[in-house]
């Protein structure tokens, strides 16, 4: 799905990450931790093509992130759902709207998809919702809208953000096993977190592999978590 | 080609979908509709302008390359006879076309904006025209003059070029000075448009940096902008031109004097010029934010 080579990002004269290798295989489930401010949403940028790694190669979907076009980078990016830890929405469109908003710009905004929509927005449990405005939403109901947003298009990989950082522990387990229930469905699925509780509550469910931002580099962590 | 039909049909058509995802602003609405109406009203004003200046450097160059007067100013006995006389000489010059005098109707006419149509011009000691026409090669003037004052004292050559070719060369030059006004005009719509479509861009730097996430192509976030500044644009420039156009109707009918001032307005066809503002308004607006859009994504990521 997604492949680093030597991967490293210098931003200013400043190296931010180095050397990072990684294949992120169909169907695995990642997470990624780390200090605050060690480089992890700088790393989840390079997975989703928003920055370019400076040194070494970043693939996604076998592709060269440095030869793709912004047009490519916008096609491969509805094959890639991401949620954000301050996940942003058009405010003045009500909810639903702004779930089904990659089907709108992708072209796919088709009245059959409604109930695609329906159902998603049911199983993110957001059904009395839909005509909200985003504003109106909590935090933990935005993170939720998000990740139905990023889902909508049955991306193949989902990278989410500190998806939990702003809700409280009930809400963050609701959206952990959302992201299990995805993962059993076939998606890959990266969590960035520095919520160890967290990673500890998912051992229990899903074979995950985590990974540490240390250093300025990557890092397979031990099992000891 | 077809892909740039599809654009300007999927422009036309509006998609639903991307006109919404920006959300609306009142206030660069309300200014950007301002400023093209009040461009189009000018630029009806400066085409107006042109094409009356055109007509009057084109009707004084017709006369000027044709027509030339001789007066003649003779005691009333003598009248008729330095007429004839004059009348030979000009048959007998190569150059001239023809030559007729001027009737009492006409004659009366021509004072008529001075003394009232009531004048008794057979009783007034007033010099009698003869309306010269000349071939294209022309006469020579000079030679004409000596043979005048020497068969016909009384007569005098006026050359209409003498006194309306520094006229015809203003008009021209307000003429092109009316183009020029017209090309500045569509130069500040357009800068107008581009900082209007800037100013829009950077307050929408959420909603394209959500776009972007979502996978919308630089193609669908520019055509938000570009659509809806080129309708305003478009809305605006009509309404513009439409009052321009209405004025221009009503102004003080020209009557029989062929000025600049009264000659303000357009002719039969000259009136489908007008129209073609608000469509090279649009023209300007969407070049303008199709430029700004694209220069302003190209810089994100």
């Amino acid at each position: 799905m997604i492949e680093l080579e030597n991967a490293a990002y210098t931003y200013g004269g400043e190296a931010l990450l180095t050397d990072m290798t990684l294949t992120l295989a169909p169907g695995t489930f990642h997470f990624l931790t780390g200090p605050s401010g060690a480089g992890k949403t700088t790393f989840l940028k390079l997975l989703y093509g928003a920055l370019q790694a400076t040194e070494g190669a970043v693939r996604i979907f076998g592709d060269d992130v440095t030869g793709l076009s912004r047009d490519q980078i916008a096609l491969m990016r509805r094959r890639v759902g991401v949620v954000h830890q301050d996940c942003q929405f058009l405010d003045h469109l009500p909810v639903a709207e702004n779930v089904a908003l990659p089907l709108t710009v992708s072209g796919q905004a088709t009245p059959d998809q409604v109930d695609n929509l329906n159902e998603l927005m049911g199983w993110v449990g957001l059904h009395g919702k839909f005509e909200a405005l985003p504003p109106q939403l909590s935090g933990g109901e935005r993170q939720r809208a998000a990740l139905a947003r990023a889902l909508i298009l049955s991306p193949d990989v989902i990278l989410a953000d500190e998806p939990t950082g702003n809700v409280d522990w009930e809400m963050s387990q609701r959206l952990l096993r959302l992201l299990i229930e995805l993962n059993r469905m076939g998606k890959t699925v990266m969590i960035a977190t520095h919520d160890l509780a967290l990673i500890r509550a998912a051992k229990a469910h899903v074979q995950a592999r985590v990974l540490r931002i240390a250093g300025r580099t990557l890092h397979t962590a031990g099992a000891d978590l | 080609m077809n892909a740039r039909l599809a654009d300007t049909l999927a422009l036309l058509k509006g998609d639903q979908g991307a006109d919404r995802v920006v959300p609306p602003s009142g206030f660069t609405v309300r200014l950007t509709l301002l400023t093209s109406a009040a461009m189009a009203f000018l630029t009806v004003f400066a085409l107006a302008l042109s094409l009356a200046a055109g007509r009057l450097a084109q009707d004084w160059g017709e006369e000027l390359a044709r027509a030339s007067t001789v007066r003649v100013s003779a005691p009333e006995g003598q009248m008729m006879e330095q007429v004839q006389k004059v009348l030979v000489v000009l048959e007998q010059t190569p150059g001239v076309a023809s030559a007729r005098t001027l009737t009492a109707e006409e004659q009366r006419a021509l004072l008529e904006p001075w003394f009232g149509p009531a004048l008794p011009v057979e009783q007034l000691p007033i010099p009698q025209l003869i309306e010269v026409r000349e071939t294209p090669d022309g006469f020579d003037a000079d030679g004409l003059r000596l043979r005048l004052q020497a068969e016909a004292p009384g007569a005098v050559l006026d050359e209409h070029s003498r006194w309306r070719k520094p006229l015809v060369a203003a008009a021209s030059r307000l003429r092109l000075l009316g183009w020029v006004s017209i090309l500045l005009i569509g130069a500040a719509t357009g800068a107008m448009v581009t900082l209007a479509a800037h100013a829009a861009l950077a307050a929408n730097a959420q909603v394209i940096a959500v776009l972007r996430l979502v996978g919308a192509t630089d193609d669908y976030i520019a055509q938000a902008f570009v659509r809806r500044f080129t309708l305003r644009t478009l809305a605006g420039a009509a309404a513009g031109t439409l009052l321009g156009m209405l004025a221009i109707r009503f102004m003080p009918a020209p009557g029989a004097v062929d000025g600049l001032l009264t000659g303000l307005r357009f002719q039969g066809l000259q009136w489908l010029w007008p129209v073609l503002v608000p469509v090279l308004a649009a023209v300007v607006a969407w070049g303008a934010t199709s430029t700004a859009a694209r220069r302003v994504l190209g810089d994100l990521t």
